[in-house]
């Protein structure tokens, strides 16, 4: 039994905790939930359209903000009355409700309403000494009444303090009366010493910037456990209008703030420019001004900034950086992935070290650690970093000749015996046997391989034996797994068994589409105790490898990760009791009630198949639904909307032009091509969950297919029908002859594409091309879906959809896929390549976990009836999973193998 | 020597015990309506069957003889039956204007009890925690599922309920005072808040404050949502002198969350769990020693400063409580770095 230590941490909390340890990041509040800040917000709360407001604070959250600022001061709302009423309706919101709020008013009256609203521990802004001490007084006695957090306002009787020793003394003053009279914590009090307009063309405002940054430091060196944040946008209100100036202001203020102790700030983050990308002269000019270098400061910036007013963004930048040193720009070119000048840069720092390795471990890890610092506090996003990696990778490539000569030189020199090893860790990945997808794997790969790790990548469908003898061989410090489809997961839990019974000691990593934390501390943590950790995308996997890789980290990381795994698991077991399940039978009669007599069926326009081989890309570029592709390289938000995210949305919109770029360079030279077959016959089903196809003599699957469905178990809802596919096919019984389809869109030819960029060190392009193919094979599918309602099918013949509504599945009928929610089976899958013989027709194949090959594939079955909808299985009992193999004609233990995602009990 | 060093004294030597429940000791009395009214409520206009609370004023005897039971099996800590005893959840048998009063009377059956059996051994202190339930309306949650803004009750009325009832415990004579059951982390806040503003007003040292609050489900998560953590750190203003779990859970489902409690709070910790998990019939019928085996593992780990029981344990449960954990060591108390390292 060993004391705990508590640290003095700020602890802050919403439905979850928030502790600002030393080491933490500035912490982003989310500014848009004020009315003063956000004229969209003021408007929907004077309209009294609270749902609606609270979609900005959702939009907040799901954009980063680690605190939510409400500010309700508009002199035309009753201010107490709006903060109540919102902060009430946010509690029901638990993705919104899980963040710390804080409550921000110039008038205490609706600070206090809010804070009696709210059960987590708040941040009041603010309060301070301006109306003396014995306001201040009783203000902080009630704030810490409500335990909240407090944000001082350097400010006293005599006005705001706008001087260095202003700001201290007042800081100091209220940092005595809190912490002696009232009873704070010092950790609970966070200083906000003023940040003001500089470049005013006022003399006695040119020091306000290094007044703040000054007072920042002796806060904090006098009363270090207290927080500081601020307004950061008043610095530049000069400016207004020019945002290429303010946003560079911005960048290069917080870029000396918090390296002097700045925590927290009111920021607009998506219109920061990285410190170290904004262009030189910019840079130099507004760094003397902030730190007010010299007296025509202001004018020289103001004169510049004439200049970059009229230009677009994208041509402020110059190629000044290259009158740097060699490091300056190998740095440069890291941090904002320029390729352009790699090789030479490189070439000349290969000359001027002693060694082609000391390029590497020196200036090319400078930079990229910058790049892992920026990434890790959010500065930078994934495809930033991805770019950076392709520029690390084409340097690398330049020095590996004279790095394998020098080697060569030294063994002769020194005998064999002597080889050097590379000191960096080295993590294993590999996407698991019969699966074929690795964009986020590959993704994974190079956001580690930026963080200094040696990665060892054997790519997709590598069987368990493979990668543990090269985990072995190479003596890899972590093995981390990838899977996309469910088929994986059992041979994740296979490795993991093979990992303990071969007594390996490193840790395992899961990852991928499929993979859960509750599946991972469920069904994989039990099987290897030496340490399995599921990690959700690849921003976290750069913590979780180095918490791994530190021997001091190590234990106590996994302590935490193995007791969140058995608490996971011990919820798991004790959760399943509560949901309530229908006998089979039951189920079965409560299915979805059709009324099938006034049902008239449309006849397909042909029975059987038909192929489409080269369909044109640019006509299937118009059906491409762009939300996921953000979603892959971890862009968080809805397209359109994100392009102007103010997150993100700079990223975003360079992202989404270089995709349209490579798109486009696909058509135009018909890089890929898209393959696909369709087919319909007539069906009937036995008014239960068989469905028998009348395939007709010659079709490679037989004469007549029989397809059997799976029905949701879970009791529902009274008038709520346990739906199974097979209901929304007219069973045999009413006399009325129906029809299914089916399909399989294939994207072919994206190898060598691959290679060349591989061979080029381009991830970047790599991860661009899988994601497109991807989007292309979605897109061909709706497409075709599209033809197939109005033309092929034509049951639809009307319809008139813009892509919007077709992304939002506002159409008549569906294409559920097996394996997926509807019909979570993958082997029906067997039976849909059999009848379209989709192997010869579309060119695609089925790996032994009924992946398809290639991995840029869509499959699925084609339902008309006006009442099919797309759902979820959910979870089955035993007794339909007896019935299901026994139709089948499998045994109970292989049903329940591929089964095993949806079963309700434990095999 | 005040109170509160007298209980850290004892907490710091040995793990001390809180009392079972009160009600399932009540209900063996199998009192009926008369019962309950007394002389004094003979004429009340509506039923009070089941005011629990009410039977301070009415059969004090019985309330008495329970904390002796608890006190003879052993607790160090017995808890005053005034759990809804405030005028918002009393308003349900029109019994407002009784708040104070039921408070006061409680307090004294008590603290008489603990004062007797304290005189018989004084190197065993035992102390009277005013028990602070969390109230039939709550701040954080609308009882109205079509209106996720509505709130059936406001922080004053909650704050200003608990504030008389804190005055009634104090006047009564109560050591200590526990805030309990808690599953709206705001109702709890509007108790602390209402307990500071009392001694503030009062000008008296406060009372040493414990607090204890409900994980209601498997989630790990308060009725209101907060997950623990989050829980612990919207009510550590209070600078209770012990944080804890109680109630909804049988120990042997509390015991991954009162471990987790044990390595963030930076206070002394406490649990009291039910008798397991109610069976098909609502009866608990876990055994005294099977809670006591489960609660002897917590204080092998190390987890606890003061155990007990809840709803379904008896005298019975408490005895072998004591006894499992009477010679093992109690959690040290945390390390509280006033310092960044």
């Amino acid at each position: 039994m060993s004391t705990v230590t508590i640290k003095p941490f700020l602890r802050l909390s919403g439905l979850e905790p928030l502790v600002l340890r030393p080491l933490t990041n500035f912490v982003n509040v989310g500014e848009r939930t004020n009315v003063t800040g956000s004229k969209k917000f003021a408007r929907l709360i004077r309209e009294n359209k609270y749902e609606e407001a609270l979609s900005v604070a959702r939009q907040q959250v799901e954009n980063g903000a680690q605190i939510l600022d409400v500010n309700m001061d508009d002199a035309l709302l009753d201010g107490e009355k709006a903060m109540q009423t919102f902060l009430n309706l946010l509690q029901s919101e638990p993705d919104i409700a899980k963040i710390p709020i804080m409550i921000d008013s110039s008038k205490f009256s609706i600070i206090e309403a809010g804070l009696k609203c709210v059960q987590g521990k708040c941040i009041v802004n603010s309060i301070s000494l301006k109306e003396g001490e014995e306001k201040f007084i009783e203000q902080a006695i009630i704030c810490r009444s409500y335990g909240a957090a407090v944000i001082v306002m350097a400010f006293d009787e005599n006005g705001q303090a706008d001087t260095l020793r202003k700001k201290v003394d007042i800081s100091e003053r209220a940092y005595k009366i809190l912490t002696g009279t009232v009873g704070f914590d010092p950790q609970d009090i966070i200083f906000d010493p003023n940040i003001f307009a500089i470049a005013t063309g006022i003399e006695e405002h040119n020091n306000y910037a290094v007044d703040f940054i000054e007072a920042i430091k002796e806060i904090k060196q006098k009363m270090p456990l207290t927080r500081i944040s601020g307004g950061v946008s008043n610095i530049s209100f000069s400016f207004r209008g020019n945002e290429p100036v303010r946003e560079a202001m911005h960048s290069v203020f917080l870029y000396y703030a918090i390296k002097a102790g700045m925590d927290m700030g009111i920021v607009n983050a998506g219109q920061l420019v990285v410190y170290d990308e904004i262009e030189p002269r910019l840079r130099q000019l507004c760094e003397d001004v902030i730190l007010n270098r010299n007296p025509d400061a202001t004018d020289k910036l103001l004169a510049f900034a004439e200049t970059v007013k009229a230009k677009d963004k994208a041509e402020v930048k110059d190629e000044a950086w290259r009158k740097g040193t060699v490091e300056e720009r190998l740095k440069h070119a890291l941090v904002n992935g320029i390729t352009e000048y790699i090789d030479a840069d490189t070439e000349e720092a290969r000359q001027k070290y002693p060694k082609p390795l000391d390029v590497i471990e020196g200036p090319l890890m400078a930079g990229m650690d910058v790049v892992g610092d920026l990434f890790g506090s959010g500065k930078m996003f994934l495809p930033q970093v991805v770019k950076s990696a392709r520029v690390m990778k084409k340097s690398v490539a330049v020095l590996t000749p004279f790095i394998e000569q020098e080697k060569e030189e030294r063994k002769k020199a020194a005998g064999a015996d002597n080889v050097e090893t590379s000191s960096a860790a080295k993590i294993l990945l590999a996407t698991v046997k019969g699966d074929v997808h690795d964009i986020g794997k590959n993704i994974v790969g190079v956001v580690l391989g930026c963080n200094g790790y040696d990665i060892i990548d054997m790519g997709v469908m590598v069987p368990a034996d493979k990668i543990l003898e090269t985990a072995k061989r190479e003596k890899v410090d972590i093995i981390g797994l990838s899977g996309l489809i469910t088929p994986s997961l059992d041979e994740m839990v296979h490795v993991a068994r093979e990992m303990k019974r071969q007594d390996f000691e490193v840790p395992l990593l899961i990852g991928g589409a499929t993979t859960s934390r509750m599946h991972t501390a469920v069904k994989i943590a039990p099987e290897f105790e030496k340490g399995v950790v599921h990690v959700l995308d690849a921003s976290r996997s750069v913590t979780v490898a180095g918490s791994l890789l530190s021997p001091e980290q190590k234990p106590q990381f996994l302590q935490t990760i193995r007791t969140e795994y058995k608490k996971l698991k011990e919820d798991f077991a004790s959760k399943k009791t509560v949901k309530q399940y229908l006998s089979f039978g039951a189920a079965q009669e409560n299915k979805v009630k059709i009324s099938w007599d006034s049902f008239k069926p449309v006849a397909p326009s042909f029975i059987g198949t038909k192929t489409f081989d080269g369909y044109d890309l640019g006509e299937i570029a118009h059906y491409i639904d762009w939300g996921p592709f953000f979603i892959t390289w971890e862009l968080h938000g809805k397209y359109p909307q994100i392009l102007q995210d103010k997150v993100v949305g700079a990223e975003a919109t360079r992202l989404f032009n270089d995709a349209n770029a490579l798109l486009n360079q696909i058509i135009k030279e018909k890089w890929l091509k898209p393959r696909a077959v369709i087919g319909f016959w007539p069906a009937n089903s036995d008014g239960k969950d068989t469905v028998f196809v009348k395939t007709g003599p010659g079709n490679p699957a037989g004469e007549e297919v029989r397809l059997e469905f799976l029905r949701q178990q879970i009791k529902k809802a009274a008038d709520q029908p346990n739906i199974s596919l097979s209901d929304f096919i007219a069973p045999a019984s009413t006399g009325k002859q129906d029809h299914i389809g089916a399909f399989v869109v294939s994207i072919e030819g994206i190898e060598p594409h691959l290679q060349r960029f591989q061979a080029a060190h381009d991830d970047y392009n790599k991860i661009m091309l899988q994601s497109l193919a991807d989007r292309l094979a979605e897109a061909f599918t709706e497409l075709l879906h599209e033809r197939v309602r109005k033309e092929f099918w034509g049951y639809a013949k009307e319809e008139r959809l813009s892509n919007d509504n077709l992304i939002r599945e506002e159409y008549s009928g569906i294409r559920p896929a097996p394996g997926y929610p509807a019909c979570p089976d993958h082997t029906e899958k067997r039976k849909l390549f059999a009848m379209l013989d989709a192997t010869n027709q579309a060119g695609t194949i089925l790996t032994e976990s009924l992946a398809m090959y290639p991995a840029s594939s869509v499959s699925g079955w084609y339902l008309a009836h006006p009442e099919s909808k797309y759902f979820g299985v959910g979870k089955i009992e035993k007794d339909q999973v007896v019935d299901y193999a026994s139709r089948k004609g499998m045994s109970l233990e292989e049903a329940e193998k591929w089964l095993r995602p949806v079963l309700e009990y434990d095999v | 020597m005040d109170v509160r060093s007298i209980i850290q004294e004892q907490l710091k030597k040995r793990i001390l015990i809180i009392d079972g429940a009160m009600g399932t000791m009540i209900q063996r009395h199998k009192l009926e309506e008369g019962d309950y009214r007394g002389d004094r409520f003979k004429d009340w206009p509506i039923d009070v069957k089941g005011n629990n609370d009410l039977l301070n004023l009415t059969q004090p005897q019985i309330i008495e003889g329970i904390h002796r039971q608890y006190l003879e099996a052993g607790a160090d800590i017995i808890e005053t039956n005034t759990f809804n005893s405030q005028r918002v959840s009393l308003a349900d048998y029109r019994m407002e204007d009784l708040a104070y009063e039921l408070n006061v009377a409680a307090a004294r059956i008590a603290k008489k009890a603990a004062a007797e059996y304290t005189a018989k051994d004084p190197a065993k202190p035992r102390f009277v925690a005013g028990a602070i339930g969390p109230m039939s309306k709550t701040l954080s949650l609308s009882p109205d599922v079509n209106n996720p803004g509505f709130r059936s009750v406001t922080f004053d009325e909650v704050a200003g309920a608990y504030y008389e009832q804190v005055k009634g415990l104090v006047d009564g004579g109560a050591d200590l005072l526990l805030v309990e059951t808690i599953f709206d982390t705001l109702n709890a806040k509007a108790a602390i808040f209402a307990i500071q503003k009392y001694f503030r007003d009062s000008k008296t040292p406060e009372l040493p404050i414990l607090i204890s609050g409900t994980i209601t489900d498997a989630s790990g998560r308060t009725l209101s949502g907060q997950t623990l953590e989050a829980f612990y750190v919207s009510v550590m203003h209070a600078r209770p002198l012990s944080v804890g779990l109680n109630c909804a859970l049988g120990a042997a489902e509390m015991r991954p969350h009162i471990e987790e409690l044990s390595q963030i709070a930076a206070c002394f910790t406490s649990a009291y769990p039910n008798a397991g998990l109610p069976n098909a019939m609502g009866e608990y019928d876990e055994q005294p020693e099977q809670t006591a085996h489960f609660i002897e593992d917590w204080a092998e780990n190390g987890f606890v400063n003061i155990v007990g029981g809840c709803c379904g344990t008896t005298p019975d449960h408490i005895k072998h409580i004591a006894e499992h954990v009477a010679r093992v060591r109690p959690r040290p108390l945390p390390v509280v770095e006033k310092e960044l390292a």
